[in-house]
């Protein structure tokens, strides 16, 4: 058994969640090891190309469940390498939500004023950047004059994009080849792995369990690097700290799997699942009344025909973003892109007769496929996702050699999440077709279920032990020395894209991790500047209790 | 009737081609129904695709096929339907029964639903992504269902670039509300 390799920490997952303490921690001194489940891409190895086999596939996991189907990242940088890399803060009521619980369910201590500084911390080190109207894309444009025209406001999103170096290519799903999108591949990961931190692709990690010395043995499998439904062999290393960051769709898999060797898991591990309330709607441009109706043409004379033109969300609509109105009834209404295959089955033709989701009717919707504008609807749902029994591996019973698999995840959408959906695709639906605009059809539940890019809270922060799985500090209730810095500890959906508020909160847990390796004997210290070495950040931190230790 | 393996690809074609129908590629043709104008997700290479194994389906397949004959061949007695028997029974059906059937068996509920909509899945993409090709060298040689979205080719080295992507100016007020970082308040 001595042969059996140790370190501080073992930081399960490279996304958001697992680089920035991978950062923070590495830098303050801390022996960090970082297993990611996924192949290890740079800027090079990302393919303009639908093929199996390439980038898009080996970096982005599409997870069916009962009722709700999961995209996410799948190789080191996480999300951050397959988002549409929006950064938008998420607005204050968000965090006195009560969502299905009846009361508070963010934690007493956080609210948006008190996170301000972890997300002017974010902000500094990923950078974050706002965007002018010259930056938006033609269907962010289109979107803004629809909203306009309707006597609504549209904002360009701040986005974790290099506006000079982007190609304007729509392929940042499979990577970005020109390292204009600020994944954690071009921040906190090189930062980490240059205070030596260890990068460790292709390792998945399937259970804990403890140590004599009151540490953790974490077990891994090692993936096949083409073919990730084959395992080439396994192992196991001891931390005196666990941070798992592994998704919210595959976080809370890992937990329940080692129950049986940890013991009871805090009721709140694999509920209160939340697909951030999303929804997407495809609509149909009639150029003509374009031009007619809202005054837009190209410089090469088309008017739009320009869905494959572009980077993922630049405009949304933010006018029920509106912390008066109640629960429920408030979303956000933002263009976004999907490339084919992912984002063209589930759209259904607008009217007609049942099934619209294929057949000759739908052909005729794919001929006009250029002239497509996706509205993506982020609401308030229920929290009502629910995690089954784990499968023997990973997060998934994986179908296809990449990307495909079917997981545990069962969500029945409750009578507040349609409502709400039905309000938001009201609205979009009266945006667009305002004048004969577009014709618009919300994309099918009725094949893959519900589906979210933004899985959420299956393993959530929170004051109450019955709801939320981890206290405020992150650290996995009734498990010390486990800490879930990911999109499973956001509480809830955030009527907003999610990546700025998961990894304020990733920064925000990092001090307390720090003080757990102290009082666990390692030399180590909070206060590292961002990557880049900017300080106006840390700063202002160092001025809050979390930081002092007050 | 024909083989087993003919009796496969034309049920899988038939399948493919109530996804993303398509014209007819003979005048007896009867695999591909012709409900629609133009080449469908047959001649975009469905088979191709789902014969190769990075999918996870090819296995499945010949289950597939048998569970497809034997459902349209209930179907077509439960709704009075004659149908040819020098064909597999999905295939003998006209294509609103195909699509009715197909309906059927992916409407939520269904307990072989999951089966019915992989392969639904793949048909699509077969047409629409073409992820058994490489996307530019499926563009160069034409391939129908890229083109019919109105793809455009790369650059010469294979790479998208839109150098023109914007409308360059401002087209809707900002959010009264919005914040110095550019977010909701």
């Amino acid at each position: 058994m001595s042969a059996i390799e140790k370190t501080d920490v073992v930081i399960v997952g490279s996304g958001f969640g697992g680089s920035i303490p991978a950062y923070h921690l590495a830098a303050g001194g801390a022996k960090v090891v970082v297993l990611e489940r996924g192949p290890w891409l740079a800027a090079e190895d990302f393919d303009h190309d639908y093929l199996l086999g390439s980038s898009y596939t080996r970096v982005f996991d599409f997870v069916a469940g009962e009722g709700m189907s999961v995209l996410g990242g799948n190789c080191v940088g996480g999300g951050s390498v397959v988002y549409f890399a929006a950064m938008p803060r998420a607005p204050k009521f968000v965090f006195d939500r009560h969502g299905s619980i009846g009361r508070r369910m963010w934690p007493a201590e956080i609210s948006r004023d008190s996170l301000e500084p972890w997300y002017d911390r974010v902000d500094e080190s990923i950078p974050v950047s706002k965007q002018d109207w010259t930056d938006v894309s033609y269907a962010g444009g289109l979107w803004a004059a629809a909203c306009n025209h309707s006597g609504r406001t549209a904002n360009p999103a701040p986005v974790a994009v290099d506006n000079d170096r982007c190609t304007n290519c729509n392929f940042q799903m499979a990577g970005c080849r020109f390292d204009a999108k600020r994944s954690m591949l071009t921040n906190y990961l090189p930062a980490a792995l240059a205070h030596g931190a260890q990068i460790r692709p292709l390792h998945e990690v399937e259970r804990l369990e403890r140590t004599e010395d009151g540490g953790y043995r974490v077990h891994f499998d090692l993936i096949d690097e083409e073919d990730y439904r084959i395992h080439t062999g396994s192992g196991v290393i001891e931390a005196k700290i666990v941070i798992i960051a592994a998704g919210a769709g595959a976080t809370p898999v890992i937990l329940q799997r080692s129950e049986a060797a940890l013991g009871t898991m805090p009721h709140g591990v694999g509920r209160y699942f939340s697909g951030n309330g999303e929804r997407l709607n495809t609509a149909i441009i009639d150029e003509d009344r374009v031009r007619e109706v809202l005054g837009l043409s190209r410089e090469d004379g088309a008017v739009y025909a320009a869905n494959h033109i572009g980077k993922g969300p630049t405009v949304a609509n933010w006018d029920k973003l509106d912390g008066s109105l109640p629960e429920y009834e408030r979303y956000s209404l933002e263009q976004l892109y999907f490339p084919p295959g992912l984002g063209t089955i589930l759209a259904q033709a607008p009217g007609g007769e049942e099934p619209r989701w294929f057949g000759a009717e739908k052909k005729e919707i794919l001929k006009q496929w250029s002239n497509w504008l996706t509205i993506f609807l982020m609401t308030e749902d229920d929290n009502e996702g629910v995690f089954g029994t784990p499968p023997p591996t990973g997060n998934a019973y994986r179908i296809s050699q990449q990307m495909l698999g079917r997981g545990p995840l069962r969500y029945e959408p409750t009578a507040n999440t349609l409502r709400g959906w039905a309000l938001a695709d009201a609205d979009c639906k009266a945006i667009i077709e305002k004048d004969g605009l577009a014709k618009v059809a919300p994309w099918t539940n009725d094949v893959v279920g519900a589906y979210t890019v933004h899985p959420l809270a299956s393993c959530r922060i929170g004051d109450d032990p019955a709801t939320s799985a981890l206290h405020p500090s992150h650290e996995l209730r009734d498990h010390e020395g486990i800490f879930v810095t990911d999109s499973a500890s956001v509480p809830g959906a955030l009527t907003v894209n999610p990546a700025m508020t998961i990894a304020a909160l990733a920064e925000r847990a990092v001090p307390g991790i720090v003080r757990a390796l102290q009082d666990r004997g390692v030399d180590v210290k909070y206060g590292a500047p961002a990557p880049d070495g900017s300080i106006t950040g840390r700063r202002a931190v160092s001025k809050l209790d979390l930081v002092a230790g007050n | 009737m024909a083989s087993e393996e003919e009796v496969q690809v034309l049920t899988l074609e038939a399948y493919a081609d109530t996804i993303v129908p398509g014209e007819k590629r003979f005048p007896e043709d009867r695999a591909v129904a012709g409900a629609a104008p133009g080449p469908g997700a047959v001649e975009a290479g469905a088979l191709d695709l789902l014969n190769y194994d990075a999918t996870g389906i090819t296995a499945g397949l010949p289950y597939l096929v048998q569970s497809l004959n034997d459902h349209a061949k209930s179907y077509a007695g439960e709704v009075e339907l004659e149908i040819d028997t020098d064909v597999p029974p999905f295939v003998a059906l006209p294509y609103e029964h195909r699509r009715a059937l197909v309906t059927r068996l992916t409407k939520p509920g269904h307990p072989e639903k999951e089966g019915w909509v992989s392969l639904a899945l793949f048909c699509n993409m077969a047409y629409d992504t073409a992820p058994h090709r490489h996307t530019a060298e499926a563009l160069a040689a034409g391939h129908p269902g890229l083109l019919a979205l109105g793809y455009r080719p790369p650059d010469a080295d294979g790479l998208w670039r839109f150098p023109k992507f914007s409308y360059g100016r401002k087209l809707a007020d900002l959010h009264p509300d919005t914040t110095p970082s550019g977010s909701p308040a």
